[in-house]
């Protein structure tokens, strides 16, 4: 199979407007994966569906994942007057890092029997534009998948046939999977509680002591 | 009848019984339970039902698709919350006398999902348990001994008085509400005539 560099620069040629990141995957298993524009996510994965030399027709896997907001430390170099000359001293600078939620798809050509190439999506925030094209038109096998996504992350799948929660029950609140979600205090007595629960079973038992 | 007469005439060749004994052990010797599984607890029940097991000695190999020509409901796994209306409909939708059997770590508590969104703690908040059996999952010894459990129960059971069970109480429940979904949990979150949080005292 071709490398992703290969595939990569010949979806921008093909596609125009296209952008597409290579992101690298440092650990042993050495998966490095292609990060796909919103605009274009649609026409991009048509595209490694039905090129005769990639022909990726099989759809495994569909991921999602929850990159909350992180506050990035970094160290920078500033000029600074220290005792009337001007040095050179290491200051850190805290930049907040916006979150988003992200979307994997691991997808494998049954004909040539090569793969997998690992397809990104991502959001530009985690609560308001949560919208990403749905890729059930281009592999079916995607559908209860992203109905899941949906479901656990609220990630809102634009083009999908039926964007319905698929694990939880309609009218549920929130969307348990993501890494912010706080779960309803619903403690009566835990047997034998330790560590976080401790926490919660003493919190639950404070508050009922006031009522 | 004192126990000398009853086995002076055994020894005739007449044996006698009471209505309540002979009603009980044919009520015993025939629980049919509803063929139903939730997880991995229902493989450890169908190997109880399979030759090495032989769920079949105890008159409870009929599994029976449909809740009414069933006896027995063995909540055999996890009961998600998704789930747990439907679990209560089919017990009412089942005929007295009926029975259950809540099996393995999940269905009596919630288990290891105990702290969860998603799990119910346990279905006896919301239907009547018989027999509880421990495990992750219970062995098929562990079932046979809970259902062993059970047939002693039903042969101490009383046609009348007070202490007569349920299906012979007029006035005694036979369906129980059906839990709503709600925002975040099931509304109620117990049937407080079932089952009530347990009075726990620590130091806080």
């Amino acid at each position: 199979m071709e490398t992703l560099e290969q595939i990569k620069g010949r979806i921008t040629a093909i596609i125009p407007g296209a952008r597409v990141d290579l992101i690298p995957n440092e650990c042993p298993s050495n998966q490095p994966s292609l990060l796909i524009d919103q605009e274009h996510g649609v026409r991009i994965a048509e595209f490694l569906r039905d090129d005769p030399q990639l022909r990726l027709d099989y759809l495994s896997n569909v991921t999602g994942v929850d990159w909350p907001d992180t506050i990035v430390k970094e160290k920078v170099k500033v000029m600074k007057l220290v005792e009337g000359v001007e040095t050179e001293v290491h200051g850190v600078v805290e930049r907040k890092k916006q979150g988003y939620l992200e979307v994997v798809y691991h997808i494998y050509s049954i004909a040539h029997k090569h793969g997998p190439v690992i397809v990104r999506l991502r959001t530009n925030d985690r609560n308001v534009a949560v919208h990403l094209p749905s890729l059930t038109p281009i592999w079916r096998s995607a559908e209860f998948q992203e109905r899941e996504i949906y479901d656990l992350y609220g990630v809102i799948f634009d083009g999908h046939p039926d964007l319905r929660r698929i694990l939880m029950w309609d009218g549920f609140e929130g969307h348990p999977m993501r890494k912010d979600y706080v779960e309803p205090d619903d403690y009566e007595y835990e047997p034998t509680p330790h560590d976080e629960v401790l926490e919660r079973a003493r919190s639950h038992q404070a508050r009922n002591a006031v009522l | 009848m004192d126990q000398g007469l009853r086995s002076e005439l055994s020894k005739q060749g007449i044996f006698t019984t009471t209505l309540e004994g002979l009603y009980n052990w044919g009520r015993r010797n025939s629980v049919w339970p509803l063929q139903f599984g939730l997880a991995c607890c229902a493989i450890e029940m169908i190997a109880t039902t399979m030759a090495r097991y032989d769920l079949a000695r105890f008159g409870a190999e009929v599994f029976r698709p449909s809740p009414r020509q069933a006896d027995l409901m063995i909540v055999s796994g996890t009961v998600t919350k998704k789930m747990a209306p439907q679990v209560v409909r089919l017990f009412n939708q089942m005929p007295e006398p009926k029975y259950v059997i809540a099996m393995g770590a999940c269905a009596i508590s919630g288990g290891p999902f105990k702290q969860g969104y998603n799990v119910l703690k346990g279905i006896d908040r919301y239907i009547p348990v018989d027999v509880h059996i421990p495990g992750c999952p219970p062995r098929p010894e562990a079932l046979l001994h809970a259902f062993m459990t059970l047939q002693r129960k039903i042969d101490a059971q009383k046609l009348s008085g007070p202490e007569r069970p349920r299906h012979l109480n007029t006035d005694a429940p036979s369906e129980f509400p059906v839990p709503k979904f709600g925002p975040h949990d099931l509304v109620p979150p117990y049937n407080p005539e079932v089952w009530q949080p347990p009075k726990m005292v620590r130091a806080v």
